[in-house]
């Protein structure tokens, strides 16, 4: 397993296995092409007008609250994933019951199900005058077309992030060291929270950040349920279609540019947390 | 059964209570909702709905769109996955970060840059009007969006198992004389064809259900640009409900297809390995 990887196949004088250049050739060639170059043309189209105007496109008021709408949301949407796919991971892996394959299948869906399909979907389930959103008007809470909306449709996309990040964890968890902790006297939520918990922390985490990470971006299932109003309920991917219909170039650039960044914090977030999980 | 066992069993009924709960909430509400309102007005509304020219043109759209894109994600992802996984080299980890990029930036971005690149005021976009090159609102632009975000899908499946299947088998096939492609078509593929399926399938899902990406290149061209996603929204927006959910159920129908038969792969695929596990 580890002979093409080894210290000795990189010292060869000639390779057993051709083909090197032809794939890093296409490898490379095909990223720098449709994925960095255009990247970095965005980058450059954001500072093109110079730093003050790229400052300002950001520093406008409703572009501001976008952030924070887009920030919160998908914050507090990673939270409750978070919390619902633990606990989903916790009842597929130990227990057995009938209907567990269904769902344990079913957790996958929103990674195949089109974000537009589940954009109507849900908007269809919450509005006033549907399946949910009919139970929740005599409460007085509405979901559909508030910031609300938009938290339900991020937990939709986020969830099967963290279920898939743990439930390997919890697969993986000794028995013995629950089995010693309950010999031991201790009780089922010392158990959860001194043994479980710390052991499957890191992929907790891991699948949160994902979430976190994936809510931030997402567009399709957001802007059916949103009601999209300035300053209220408005995402920020929405800003850039926004400022491209009206031909503001720069603008939709710089935001984008600040999108990117966000997101580059995240992956080294998520790598860092990797490393960590797998230095414990 | 001591009562401690009885409390068991209790928080045992209510924690999968509780999931099968949230399950259904988050993930089977919306499924079935959108069977339902797609069937609102009858079998006979629902095939009508299907059988409309803009829609016709969107699935038409769509599939070439897919075939185009995911031919690309196949062949960058076999390459990235022989150079990664077969050869040691300096970058080697920077390369698997940018693979996995498209993953971490908005589709919308991933439709921004092209809009950047090939719109009309974008950096390429007077050299493209002289020669009268529609890139941006047109098919290539539409195959280029969705190529960004489909791009790590096959490369992501191929490399942690060729990474687990090591070398050996291929460089025993070099060492008795085959060639580089005679090794790669024989030994390489026939080894990776199920995980190769896989993430042709998922590239492919992703592909035809993309729509934030595809939003901000296509222009809404009704019959000319609009993919089926695209086709769901601007139905949903027309009020056109019962049609905007009959095309929706259509992508529902392809998410749940490609579900099933990635089970039925994955299952396929430790089949294959147990067995080969097995002494003999």
């Amino acid at each position: 397993m580890a002979h093409a990887t080894s210290p000795a196949a990189f010292g060869r004088p000639r390779r057993v296995i051709p083909g090197l250049g032809l794939s890093f050739t296409i490898t490379t060639g095909t990223l720098a092409v449709l994925v960095l170059l255009p990247l970095a043309a965005m980058v450059a189209m954001s500072l093109s007008k110079g730093v003050p105007a790229f400052v300002a496109a950001l520093a406008d008021r409703r572009v501001l609250a976008a952030f924070r709408v887009t920030i919160v949301s998908a914050l507090a949407a990673a939270i409750i994933s978070a919390i619902f796919g633990l606990l989903l991971a916790w009842v597929l892996t130990r227990y057995r019951f009938p209907g567990r394959r269904f769902i344990d299948a079913a957790v996958d869906l929103p990674f195949a199900l089109p974000t537009a399909v589940a954009g109507i979907a849900l908007t269809a389930l919450y509005a006033p005058n549907g399946w949910i959103g009919a139970l929740l008007v005599p409460l007085g809470i509405s979901v559909a077309f508030t910031p609300l909306g938009i938290g339900v449709a991020l937990v939709f996309v986020g969830l099967p992030f963290v279920v898939r990040a743990v439930q390997p964890i919890l697969e993986d968890l000794p028995a013995d060291e629950e089995e010693a902790a309950r010999l031991l006297g201790a009780t089922r939520m010392q158990i959860f929270l001194r043994v479980i918990m710390p052991a499957c922390a890191p992929a907790l985490v891991t699948g949160f950040t994902m979430a976190f990470a994936r809510g931030l971006g997402e567009y399709g299932s957001v802007i059916f349920i949103a009601g999209n109003k300035p300053m209220l309920s408005e995402i920020v991917p929405l800003l850039i279609v926004i400022q491209l219909d009206q031909y503001n170039y720069t603008g939709a650039a710089a935001i984008g540019t600040a999108m990117l960044l966000v997101s580059f914090a995240m992956l080294m977030v998520i790598n860092r947390l990797q490393a960590w999980a797998a230095a414990r | 059964m001591t009562a401690r066992g009885r409390d068991g069993a209790l928080a045992r009924r209510m924690l999968i209570g509780l999931a099968v709960v949230v399950a259904g909430i988050v993930l089977g509400m919306p499924l079935a909702i959108v069977l339902v309102e797609a069937f609102a007005r009858g079998p006979a509304a629902y095939l009508a709905a299907l059988a409309d020219q803009d829609t016709l043109d969107a699935i038409r759209l769509t599939v070439l769109v897919a075939l185009c894109s995911v031919t690309v994600t196949t062949v960058f992802g076999v390459a990235a996955a022989w150079c990664i996984a077969r050869f040691d080299f300096r970058g080697r980890s920077l390369l698997l970060t940018v693979i996995d990029l498209p993953f971490s930036v908005s589709p919308v971005i991933a439709g921004l840059v092209q809009v950047l690149l090939f719109g009309r005021r974008g950096w390429l976009g007077p050299f493209l009007e002289t020669y009268d090159i529609r890139i941006v609102f047109a098919l290539p632009g539409i195959v280029l969006a969705t190529v960004f975000v489909t791009l790590p899908f096959v490369a992501r499946e191929l490399i942690p198992l060729m990474q687990e299947q090591g070398a050996e088998e291929e460089e025993a096939a070099l060492s008795l004389g085959a060639s580089g492609w005679q090794t790669f078509w024989r030994v390489t593929l026939p080894n990776i064809r199920f995980a190769l399926l896989t993430g042709v399938l998922l590239a492919n899902a992703r592909a035809m259900g993309e729509f934030g990406a595809v939003s901000v290149v296509s222009g809404h061209i009704r019959g000319a640009t609009n993919t089926m996603p695209l086709q769901v929204e601007i139905l949903f927006n027309d009020y056109q409900i019962e049609a905007a959910f009959a095309v929706a159920s259509v992508l529902a129908l392809l998410a749940l297809v490609t579900l099933g038969l990635k089970l039925a792969l994955e299952r396929h695929q430790s089949g294959t390995h147990a067995n080969e596990e097995r002494p003999t």
